[in-house]
């Protein structure tokens, strides 16, 4: 195994220094770690923004669903703001602005730092942002469930909120299951903002390899590559839930 | 179906209901006041903070509205990269979103790769791989055409819209029933016949909506030149609260341009919901 | 109208207004425990209406409705009270697609009860046997039939032992085949002893099953009675001019 590793490193010197194609992550292990890092990175942020934009897809719907005016419109305004403005501004407000105000706490070196870090700023607007989009994309899924399963349900004594979780969301759920993966997808691709306020994501990292061994085409190439290869796993996992949700019989 | 996180089917689109038609309703209603309060409350935050740190130096309105003119300058360079990469996307997405529903299986599945590969790929990385990666000039036989980096910019942001339109056309061209390709060949069209005069003028109106949805999100895109080091909006911004150096202008800056951005997108997005209920009607 | 000291369900001057529309005025009448009563007439006489009114899912202009001693036209009223009383079960069957038959039929026992699982499963298979579908457990309702689904309906409804069952037109999306096994499976019902109001077209179950049969027209209650005698010899020419259209 190890020299198997090893004639995977010895040729991809070779591919350097006689053809200069220089794709050092494959025999440098520091560039590697760090590409490998950063590739890790990507996937944790992903995977905690699609969980929490979830959430707040679901917690959005159900406000939006309220009785109370004021609550509804709410629930709009924030809807609107975060689809019609640019996921790299709100990012920057965020991080920037906001971030400035707040005060800052002591480390645990006994340092002066800001209470959120980058990391943090970006899952928030980040699940922020697709959250916005997921209300919309439930509300729109739990309007497709017939008027007359919720009537069902309350004859049988559910509550609203009952109805919302025990019947309405799991429907909806299935109905707007190709939209929301539509959604979670790009939520994945608009992971390489956080590039900009510098969190060590897969975008970065490779931008630090570049900069130092200078072999930009390389690397854009296997950048580019890295990701269509991510996202195409991610698709092919979400065609994989959808048919496992699948219920028999069901054509919603 | 639909390739775009935004656009729901429409029938059961849950439509914007926060306020009606009109200019309020357009402008964006009750959105719209939630942020210029906030705005609002957040200049006079600034305004609160400046008197009470240093008298004799300008409010935060009147730095705003120093700087404005200058930042707009940069958000109207923003529109017109969305305005250049919509064009070229949409000319080259149309091909090949023809490509991709061709009677003829290779030419399909090329263009159905292509079309992969430019919607899966983050459109940032797009972006930084032209900007590296494309020649600083293109030599043709006659001429040699410089490439400055607005346009490797364009060129950039103009594949994913490709791709995009590709889907939206081939969606387009799905949605349209069988039987009208049957009439057609009953009536002894050749294929290429049927395609031109009788499916694409019909799915054009349908295709429009989606197109619309897409300009908005490449709109609201263009700001990712800021971070490959073109000048536009963002950084111009960027720039002015450097130079001020005053903490308590950062947020009302920012709002102040996330405004301008949501005053051009979001009637875009109420335009885009009415023609789609008013298509859909029409069936 | 005397008071009954048996009757379960007691609708007083009962009235329902959408708008300027009057959909039920003036309904009074009362249903004793362990009897069944049909309701009948044309389309449009309010008759779901009513029904749904019962149940609290649409709130009565005014008037009166008491079930069991609970009070339905009242701001204050716990509807989730009432509903554990009054089973209902619906023209379109409206069972929940992604869940299998047994599944339904145990879910309000154990979400809104809160009952222990396997009580509740036990008797969710039974019910379903009871209803002659204990091979269909597992199916989901898009593998059932029409007849099928409605059976399961009914299940449903019983899982939560309510003490009066309400029939909104069950049949009248069933082709007449399936028809049958739903009626049988309902009739079984009230001779078990169960309280129950079905609004039906089915005159021939009406006269088999019910104890009691109202028509209405237009929200008033025209003609009531023995279902022998009424539907052989109605009093009212408006109830002869529905009984000749429909029998």
């Amino acid at each position: 195994m190890a020299t198997g590793m090893e004639g995977i490193a010895d040729f991809f010197r070779w591919l350097n220094d006689a053809h200069g194609v220089n794709l050092s992550i494959f025999y440098d292990a520091l560039d590697r770690s760090r590409f490998l890092e950063g590739l890790w990175t990507t996937i944790e942020l992903s995977i905690i923004c699609i969980l929490l934009s979830l959430a707040i897809g679901i917690l959005g719907a159900w406000f939006q669903g309220s009785r109370f005016g004021p609550v509804r419109r709410i629930v709009q305004a924030y809807i609107q703001f975060f689809r019609n403005t640019p996921p790299l501004v709100q990012l920057f407000f965020f991080y920037f602005a906001v971030g400035n105000q707040l005060p800052h706490v002591l480390d645990e070196h006994g340092m002066l730092v800001p209470p959120i870090s980058n990391v943090g700023w970006a899952i928030l607007s980040l699940s922020l942002f697709a959250g916005a989009f997921n209300v919309e994309i439930f509300r729109a899924g739990i309007e497709a469930v017939p008027r007359a399963m919720v009537e069902a349900a309350e004859s049988l004594g559910y509550s609203r909120l009952g109805v919302f979780w025990h019947v309405l969301l799991p429907l909806a759920f299935r109905v707007s299951l190709p939209a929301l993966n539509n959604n979670l997808v790009n939520l994945v691709k608009t992971t390489t903002l956080a590039y900009a306020i510098a969190v060590p994501e897969l975008l970065y990292a490779a931008a630090q390899i570049w900069s130092e061994v200078l072999n930009v085409r390389e690397m854009m190439n296997v950048l580019l590559v890295t990701y269509v290869a991510l996202i195409a796993v991610l698709v092919a996992l979400m065609g994989r839930w959808e048919r496992a949700l699948h219920i028999p019989g069901y054509n919603p | 179906m639909t390739p775009l996180p935004v656009l729901l089917t429409p029938g059961r689109a849950a439509l914007c209901r926060s306020a009606g038609y009109g200019l309020r309703g357009l402008l964006g209603g009750n959105t719209l006041a939630v942020v210029l309060a906030a705005f609002c409350f957040s200049i006079l935050a600034g305004e609160a903070r400046a008197e009470a740190s240093a008298a004799g130096l300008l409010g935060v309105l009147a730095l705003l509205l120093k700087w404005a003119p200058l930042i707009f300058q940069g958000f109207l360079f923003n529109l017109l990269v969305s305005v250049l990469s919509m064009l070229a996307g949409t000319v080259l997405g149309l091909w090949l979103g023809l490509g991709r529903v061709s009677q003829f299986a290779a030419l399909r599945r090329a263009s159905s790769a292509v079309i992969q590969f430019f919607r899966n790929a983050p459109w940032l990385v797009l972006l930084f791989y032209c900007m590296f990666l494309l020649p600083f000039s293109v030599t043709l036989p006659f001429a040699t055409i410089p490439l400055p980096d607005a346009a490797k910019a364009v060129i950039g942001l103009s594949l994913p819209v490709m791709a995009n339109v590709a889907e939206i056309v081939r969606g387009g061209v799905r949605s349209i029933p069988l039987e009208q390709w049957e009439s057609g060949e009953a009536l002894a069209f050749s294929r290429r016949q049927i395609l031109w005069m009788v499916i694409l003028p019909q799915c054009l109106r349908r295709m429009i909506p989606p197109w619309m949805n897409l300009y908005a999100i490449l709109t609201m895109s263009t700001t990712l030149i800021s971070v490959v080091g073109i000048q536009d909006s963002m950084t111009l911004a960027r720039a002015a609260l450097v130079a001020e150096g005053r903490t308590e202008l950062f947020i009302p800056m920012y709002l102040m341009l996330l405004s301008w951005f949501f005053l051009y997108c979001y009637p875009i997005a109420r335009w885009t919901t009415a023609l789609e209920r008013r298509f859909q009607v029409r069936i | 109208m005397q008071q009954d000291p048996a009757a379960l369900v007691v609708l007083s001057r009962v009235e329902k207004r959408f708008g300027d529309a009057v959909v039920l005025r003036d309904i009074s009448f009362s249903v004793a425990r362990g009897k069944s009563v049909c309701i009948i007439g044309p389309s449009g006489s309010g008759k779901s209406t009513l029904l749904r009114c019962i149940n609290a899912l649409v709130p009565v202009s005014s008037g009166s409705i008491e079930i069991d001693g609970i009070e339905v036209n009242d701001p204050a009223l716990d509807k989730i009270a009432l509903r554990r009383k009054v089973g209902m079960v619906f023209q379109q069957y409206n069972l929940f697609p992604h869940r299998t038959a047994l599944q339904n039929v145990m879910m309000a026992p154990i979400h809104v009860l809160k009952q222990d699982r396997r009580e509740v499963e036990d008797r969710a298979r039974r019910l379903l046997a009871k209803v002659g579908l204990a091979e269909k457990e597992q199916a989901y309702p898009g593998e059932l039939s029409g007849g099928q689904q409605q059976r399961v309906a009914i299940a449903r409804s019983l899982a939560m032992n309510p003490l009066v069952m309400l029939f909104d037109e069950v049949t009248a999306a069933l082709d007449p085949e399936t028809k049958k096994e739903v009626l049988v499976t309902i009739r079984q019902l009230a001779e078990d002893g169960m309280t129950c109001m079905i609004v039906t077209h089915e005159m021939g179950f009406a006269r088999e099953v019910a104890d009691h049969v109202y028509f209405t027209e237009k929200g008033v209650i025209v003609e009531h009675g023995p279902p022998r005698e009424m539907l052989a010899h109605p009093r009212e020419e408006r109830t002869r001019a529905f009984l000749d259209q429909v029998l």
